[in-house]
């Protein structure tokens, strides 16, 4: 029987981002408030 | 299972009103598609990640100041936003190349520092030292001609006028200035090279 050389490839990893990035992402948007005045929006990063 | 029964519309909605929770889910929903999207165009781990990150962050900024209206829409709007962060890498790639050593070829052997090294700084002050020294032992007239020349990057017009002789004089004695310093050099085994 042929042996199969050919590498497995690399989609059948499951690609999925660090958790660090989503952590990152999840932090960022519980440190940013949206404060609106008027009809002016301004963006505050609390952390 | 909780996860599954709730729809991207209604965790977007609760998200706006403040349910942070809301925006882990959609995350955790979607993220192997998007970033599997995303890799499949940079093919780098890390630049995928950033473009995940800066598509995320686009889209909580969007969501926080109200501009998101498009309801159940959300998957297709967050990749609409990745592609183009994903263009955005490549207009900025194209516009500064990034070069990467790929074994044998080195970027840097092929570019130089236009600066002088400490050897060769020492070496061009000894060449025109002695340059100097030369042009000390012309005549005075022929001195005179080649300093303007050389060193006050004048015209012959400008020589002429300055020291009151023809222009064919003020050329005359340059020339023979040179003569005669090539002949002081040959006699006595100067090496002018840098």
């Amino acid at each position: 029987m042929a042996k199969i050389y050919s590498k497995n490839s690399k989609t059948n990893k499951k690609m999925i981002p660090k958790d660090e990035t989503i952590s990152f992402i999840l932090n960022y948007s519980k440190a940013l408030s949206v404060i609106s005045y008027k009809k002016m929006k301004f963006e505050a990063l609390l952390n | 299972m909780r996860q599954e029964l709730i729809s991207d519309a209604t965790l977007v909605s609760s998200y706006i009103k403040g349910d942070e929770s809301s925006l882990e889910i959609l995350i955790k929903r979607h993220k192997q598609r998007i970033y599997s999207f995303i890799y499949s165009k940079v093919y780098d781990r890390d630049i995928a990640e950033d473009v995940f990150q800066d598509a995320f962050i686009k889209v909580i900024r969007n969501l926080k100041r109200g501009k998101y209206n498009e309801e159940g829409k959300f998957l297709p709007w967050v990749m609409r936003i990745a592609h183009n962060l994903v263009i955005d890498h490549f207009r900025k790639t194209n516009r500064m190349p990034k070069f990467q050593n790929s074994g044998e070829f080195s970027i840097f052997s092929v570019l130089s520092d236009s600066t002088l090294n400490a050897e060769k700084t020492i070496i061009k002050e000894q060449v025109e030292e002695d340059v100097r020294r030369l042009i000390e032992e012309l005549p005075a007239d022929q001195k005179e001609v080649l300093v303007m020349r050389m060193y006050q990057d004048m015209s012959f017009k400008e020589i002429s006028e300055r020291t009151g002789v023809s222009i064919n004089t003020a050329l005359g004695r340059m020339r023979y200035a040179l003569i005669n310093m090539r002949k002081v050099i040959e006699k006595h085994n100067i090496i002018l090279t840098n």
